[in-house]
């Protein structure tokens, strides 16, 4: 196999562009690839402060690692979830990362700032453990970029998560979901500014991009996610794509040009339809928000050790390791 | 050849030559699922295997937000 652009050996092929690459020229492509995703959905702009919500996995620190050499101005958000040697290997992939390039890392760390971990809150609230830290780091992730004053909020979603995730909800018609899944969502009262700039790349692709930047990320898969629906959604996706390449990019972009509009006026009027959580402020449809029920009912179950809560701003508890 | 597998951690021995394609095959792995890299570099589908080759096949799907 020989590179597309330069006729060198190639080092990676992609089905889906029915191309190969060599290591720079793959580079370049991924570098590409986001900055026309940055561009064609105006995620953000050349001045705007950003932050990434990293874990210590191939996408998120791909994703620190590309704005940051596409010259934004770009900090780190990691949330310790207190799943054992997962949570205290991912911390430490994640502050080698910022510390070795000299970046800015806030940290919050659920147990320390709210009194509960991942696998313990998620029991005590009768939340699967993948629902309590999804709806964790969600909090997490608006209320910090809001308090620090971020322009944007960025994740690491890659093709591959937008694609299993659309079909999960295309699945069961989930059409308030269906009508949220853009890769950008504007800032609202209590919202920050949301964007995906990996959509354009698949997991593959982040996974290789790592490797080649020698980039150490956490390889291992969260031992609380096994039997996850969104795995197996991925996998049948594979190997639809494996036959069929492209599947998954044409049933995303697709999607986000022919039909996404048609979900998007209920989705819409549920966010305008939030007032003040009455116990930490956040938007929420009823009075006091999922994340402060969770807490409550997280923490009614064990000890609650190192707590100091955040106030209604956010602003002087917020966990900081400048690096 | 020795083959690192990942999700557990687990050795094993495939017999080369071969290409990465041919050896996924036989793994009954999906090349849209995992890399392979061989002395830290990633190897395409088509490139060859030899018996004294050190491989490690890694997966790339991840359970949810990474």
């Amino acid at each position: 196999m020989k590179c597309r652009v330069c006729r060198e050996p190639a080092i990676i092929d992609i089905k889906r562009h029915n191309a190969n690459f060599c290591a720079e020229h793959f580079i370049r492509l991924c570098h590409d690839q986001v900055a026309k995703a940055i561009k064609s959905f105006s995620m953000f702009e050349p001045n705007d402060r950003i932050l990434v919500a990293v874990s210590g996995g191939k996408d998120s620190l791909a994703l620190w690692d590309i704005l940051r050499r596409l010259g934004y101005d770009a900090d780190g958000l990691y949330v310790g979830l207190g799943i054992g040697d997962y949570s205290d290997e991912s911390g430490n992939h994640t502050r080698a990362f910022a510390q070795e390039r000299g970046y800015t890392l806030h940290e919050v760390d659920l147990l320390r700032e709210y009194g509960y971990d991942v696998p313990h809150g998620s029991k005590a609230a009768k939340r699967t453990p993948c629902s309590a830290c999804g709806l964790s780091k969600r909090h997490i992730f608006d209320s910090t970029a809001l308090s620090l004053g971020y322009d944007v909020l960025a994740t690491g979603h890659n093709l591959d998560d937008e694609a299993a995730v659309l079909f999960g909800n295309v699945l069961r018609w989930q059409t308030d979901y269906l009508g949220r899944q853009l890769p950008v969502l504007p800032a609202a009262d209590g919202f920050p500014k949301k964007v995906k700039p990996l959509v354009r790349l698949a997991e593959r692709e982040m996974a290789a991009y790592c490797v080649m930047q020698g980039i150490d990320y956490q390889i291992d898969e969260c031992p609380m996610s096994a039997g996850n629906k969104h795995i197996g959604y991925k996998e049948a996706l594979n190997d639809i794509e494996a036959t069929s390449p492209g599947s998954k990019h044409a049933f995303y972009f697709e999607f986000l040009a022919k039909a996404s509009h048609h979900f998007r006026v209920g989705a819409d009027e549920l966010r305008t339809e939030l007032e003040p959580c009455v116990s930490c402020g956040s938007p929420t449809p009823v009075e006091t928000c999922s994340f402060c029920r969770l807490i409550e009912r997280a923490t009614a179950a064990q000890p609650v050790r190192f707590v100091s809560r955040r106030d209604k701003t956010g602003h002087s508890q917020t966990a900081e390791a400048q690096t | 050849m020795q083959i690192t597998l990942r999700h557990p951690t687990r050795t094993t021995e495939i017999s080369g030559p071969r290409t990465v394609d041919s050896l996924l095959k036989k793994l009954e792995l999906n090349r849209e699922s995992v890399i392979v890299i061989r002395s830290g570099t990633i190897v395409p589908g088509d490139a060859p295997l030899q018996d004294s080759d050190e491989i490690e096949i890694r997966p790339v799907i991840s359970g949810g937000f990474a």
